[in-house]
């Protein structure tokens, strides 16, 4: 962001009165526009009855534990990395294993489908993203077509392609974001506004534009565009790190996950938080966060070993889901919305379906 | 840090902050209104709140009925 010359008399006391003064005035703007809340608005809305969710399907595979997935716009593959070095490309319908990436590093934080299926991104204690282009002869070694995109100076955190195979957004224990180009590596844009280690990025759904969440250490969630690298709205409500961000189906929100314990919705035309799920019983971390297709369950991922299914427009809790055995690291709702997938530190995937008994029109029983 | 680069970077914090507190706003409850009415409209089309029919379902398994 270019730097305007300073003017004749401001000092470091007299900007930080003038940005106490900022902060104020954006609280104030913020707070005359709340008249009312979510969980008030949609008082009238159908409460979701008994949910039915279980685990259809038991990845098992990686040595360690397993720190991010993302599913194929196929609706079916599933890549997934973890502590011991591994990246896994995996038919969720069958569980077989496809590919296989041993990676130089340990503790792969980050992995990511490219659009076309035809690639994988992934990276972590080596501080970079390379991009494996996706074999169909399942005997080569797909180390040998491996590109190294993006460079950080600390871990990577995140990842995501753009609406091609052709740009890779990062994230990065450095506390910034960047945009890659993939081809040849050439660093396009970079984000700088994060005071501590970037944890979590989501693009918003390409209907909306050039924009992506990230979220942080810093305890803050910003909201940047790609092409001009400016950070266009910074919410800071959460009391710990920020783990997951993820935006609402429509584009008009996000949710976030945090080690404070709860999880929280912000609107970003209202330009501020507007739901909060807590509950006093839930006191672990939640590590990851994602939305049905309507947007009106939010998934979330738990340092307690359990999945909470929240209704999104009451804030109330409608499903715990048990079966991790160590912590849930990542939780995805796959492109067509009919199942969701989560990953654990106790080295599994499981892939979870169900629906809500209220929406049933007569049950069929498919297994 | 130098006195300089201490002006510099508060100079940032204050046009972030300036270029923050310019931009449009609603109300929370036209924003509330549209999260809800998005939930509503594609209520139908999320599976995982109506379930997926059989039909639809790519992991269902094939059986085969058989009379005996």
């Amino acid at each position: 962001m270019a730097c305007q010359g300073l003017s004749k008399g401001e000092t470091v006391s007299s900007l930080r009165a003038e940005s106490e003064n900022l902060k104020a005035k954006l609280e104030e703007e913020r707070s005359k526009l709340h008249d009312v809340e979510l969980h008030q608005v949609a008082e009238k809305v159908e409460a979701l009855g008994q949910f039915v969710m279980k685990t259809r399907r038991t990845l098992k595979g990686h040595g360690n534990k397993v720190l991010c997935m993302d599913w194929c716009r196929d609706k079916r593959r599933i890549v997934s990395s973890s502590q011991d070095g591994k990246v896994i490309v995996w038919d969720a319908y069958t569980t077989n294993k496809e590919h296989a990436v041993t990676m130089p590093c340990t503790w792969v934080m980050a992995c990511a489908y490219a659009p076309s299926g035809c690639a994988i991104a992934c990276g972590g204690l080596d501080n970079k993203c390379s991009v494996y282009p996706l074999s169909l002869d399942k005997n080569e070694n797909l180390s040998a077509k491996k590109k190294s995109v993006a460079m950080h100076t600390n871990y990577l955190s995140s990842c995501s392609f753009t609406n091609s195979d052709m740009q890779l957004l990062t994230s990065s224990g450095d506390g910034t974001c960047a945009l890659w180009d993939v081809e040849s590596g050439q660093l396009l844009q970079s984000f700088h506004g994060h005071s501590a280690d970037v944890l979590s990025l989501n693009l918003a759904p390409s209907e909306t534009g050039n924009t992506f969440v990230s979220g942080g250490c810093d305890k803050k969630a910003n909201v940047w565009d790609m092409r001009s690298g400016q950070n266009i709205q910074s919410f800071e409500t959460h009391e710990s790190d920020i783990n997951c961000v993820r935006y609402y189906p429509s584009g008009d929100a996000f949710a976030t996950g945090s080690d404070d314990a709860t999880c929280r919705l912000y609107d970003l035309r209202a330009d501020r938080e507007v739901a909060i799920y807590s509950k006093e019983s839930i006191i672990f971390g939640a590590s990851s966060v994602d939305f049905s297709l309507s947007g009106r369950l939010l998934f979330a991922g738990y340092n307690d070993y359990t999945i909470n299914v929240w209704d999104v427009l009451k804030g109330t809790r409608v499903a715990i889901l048990f079966g991790h055995e160590n912590r849930v690291s990542t939780v995805r709702v796959s492109p067509d919305g009919t199942a969701f997938c989560s990953g654990s530190w106790d080295n599994t995937l499981r892939r979870w379906a169900g629906y809500s008994f209220r929406f049933v029109y007569c049950c069929i029983w498919t297994l | 840090m130098s006195a300089a680069s201490s002006v510099v970077a508060m100079k940032k914090v204050v046009q972030q902050l300036r270029f923050e507190a310019n931009i449009n706003r609603v109300k929370v409850s036209q924003a509330a209104a549209e999260l809800q009415q998005f939930c509503i409209q594609n209520a139908l089309q999320d599976p995982l709140l109506t379930g997926v029919s059989s039909s639809t379902n790519p992991f269902r398994t094939q059986k085969l009925c058989s009379f005996v």
